[in-house]
């Protein structure tokens, strides 16, 4: 890696904290602190956890015509019903390409006239200029002022309400501006530990005045990256690159649910996304493979790349492991993949290749543990 | 006491050679949750890929330090893995070997050559 990693507000901070800081999207991220993954990752299930989300993208979308310019345009690059997506309301959703690809997935909020767009840091350059060249009529501003901190956990609601008056009757996937003792916070109730938390988007000036405000209450633990993936994994969602990626469709990655009635066949606005014609007839005709759970009989964890297989003595793969590793709450190896749809019933049993034996896997539902939002 | 490249620590006991990872690995790899040993009995040739250690963040393979004969292995990690990051030196063994050709032990470091080599 001969480029200079990029820093965020709070690279000074992580260090300080005792980071172990490695090279991720083009960033000099933590990938945990001193306690470690195990621990950073049950606190966070237990009290709460805070994130530095800085690489990713923020994006702000506006047109001429208001809000309704935004929906329009942006429903040409994204499935998901924007025209139907309330005043300070969040939705997930994909770029697809012709092929009915994903080329990544993102959150988007309704804000006033504008859409505010969160996208993978890896993909952000592209994001950005695959809407400038196709985003009809619409200003396209990646906001680069900004830092995104993630709190996560049960206790977040009660750490952030004195900071942010209002937050804790948000609801999951509500979004709105607060005015604070630092600067005014963009806040989303939503995260990517399948807990209940905030997406808070701050001032990079006073991004680690607020960070050490949120740590110093005994309920809150920086978390690093390690733990941001094994939240993640055990809440069943998928990470772009890995799980979903420009081969995947969003049907086979089972993110379905993203695609509202307006957007099939017979709605109000079917189609008229990339790709639409393959998702379409996959949401009508089904598919021949799909994301899967995947709980291991034995103890040894089930890295991405490992191949399934139907039986024992099988030569022929029906799926592979995307992402695989160590489920801290449920104290077992937990994996995601993608298995040829005759094999994707919760409950049956496979095989994965583990250094060239055969390990028996549980075809598993996703999530791992119950989603704790607040509806 | 030797020390291995592979942060593999090496201890006389009885005629055999006992082996573990270091602190600074245990620390370095984060979380184990799973140790994956070889069988007792198995004949092994040094740098043979023979322990699979898998923390919460990934995969790491173990080598054997010397040729030899595996003679005895810690089967306690196969329930209590996190032995290696509480008590990487003591409990947190691996397995114990006899070299089959005991010099080889003279190619590893001393622990003063392996705290410059971890610097």
């Amino acid at each position: 890696m001969s480029e200079a990693l990029r820093q965020t507000p709070l690279t000074a901070l992580h260090k300080e904290l005792g980071a172990r800081m490695v090279g991720f999207a083009g960033y000099e991220m933590p990938v945990q602190f001193r306690d470690g993954v195990m621990k950073e990752h049950l606190h966070t299930r237990k009290a709460a956890g805070l994130f530095d989300v800085s690489h990713m993208g923020q994006v702000l979308i506006r047109h001429p015509q208001g809000y309704g310019g935004v929906a329009t345009a942006m429903e040409a690059l994204v499935p998901a019903d924007l025209m139907g997506l309330g005043e300070k309301r969040q939705c997930y959703g994909m770029f697809t390409n012709e092929e009915g690809g994903i080329e990544d997935d993102l959150m988007l909020a309704r804000r006033g006239d504008e859409l505010i767009l969160v996208v993978n840091a890896a993909c952000k350059a592209r994001d950005i200029a695959h809407m400038q060249a196709h985003l009809a009529g619409c200003e396209v501003v990646e906001i680069t002022d900004r830092a995104l901190l993630a709190l996560q956990g049960p206790g977040a609601a009660a750490v952030l309400e004195p900071v942010a008056r209002g937050c804790d009757i948000m609801k999951f996937m509500d979004n709105g501006l607060f005015s604070s003792d630092y600067g005014v916070l963009w806040v989303s109730r939503s995260g990517y530990t399948g807990e209940d938390g905030y997406e808070i988007s701050v001032e990079a000036a006073q991004a680690e005045k607020l960070a050490r405000r949120l740590l110093a209450h005994p309920d809150v633990a920086a978390v690093g990256l390690g733990a941001r993936d094994s939240l993640r994994l055990e809440a069943g969602l998928c990470l772009y690159g890995q799980d979903i990626d420009a081969t995947t469709s969003p049907v086979e990655a089972g993110l379905a649910w993203s695609i509202r009635r307006a957007r099939r066949n017979d709605g109000a606005r079917a189609g008229g996304f990339p790709g639409a014609a393959r998702i379409l007839e996959e949401l009508a005709e089904g598919v021949a493979r799909l994301r899967v759970g995947l709980r291991p009989e034995g103890r040894a964890p089930m890295r991405a790349g490992t191949m399934l297989f139907a039986s024992e003595q099988s030569d022929t793969p029906i799926g592979s492991v995307t992402s695989g590793g160590y489920g801290p709450t449920l104290q077992a190896p937990i994996a995601m993949g993608y298995v040829a749809a005759a094999y994707s019933r919760d409950g049956l049993r496979l095989f994965g290749d583990l250094r060239g034996r055969r390990a028996p896997v549980r075809v598993s539902a996703l999530p791992f543990i119950p989603a704790n939002f607040k509806r | 006491m030797k020390f291995t490249e592979e942060h593999e620590w090496l201890r006389e006991e009885d005629g055999m050679i006992v082996v573990g990872i270091t602190e600074h690995a245990s620390e370095q790899l984060g979380d184990i949750v799973f140790v994956e040993l070889p069988e007792e009995g198995t004949t092994v040739a040094r740098d043979d890929e023979i322990v699979v250690i898998e923390s919460v963040k990934a995969a790491s393979d173990i080598m054997a330090p010397l040729d030899g004969e595996i003679v005895e292995v810690n089967t306690t990690l196969a329930d209590e893995p996190g032995k290696v990051n509480d008590d990487p030196m003591g409990d947190g063994w691996f397995f114990k070997m006899v070299a089959s050709d005991p010099a080889q032990l003279e190619d590893h470091m001393d622990e003063a050559a392996y705290r410059k080599f971890i610097g």
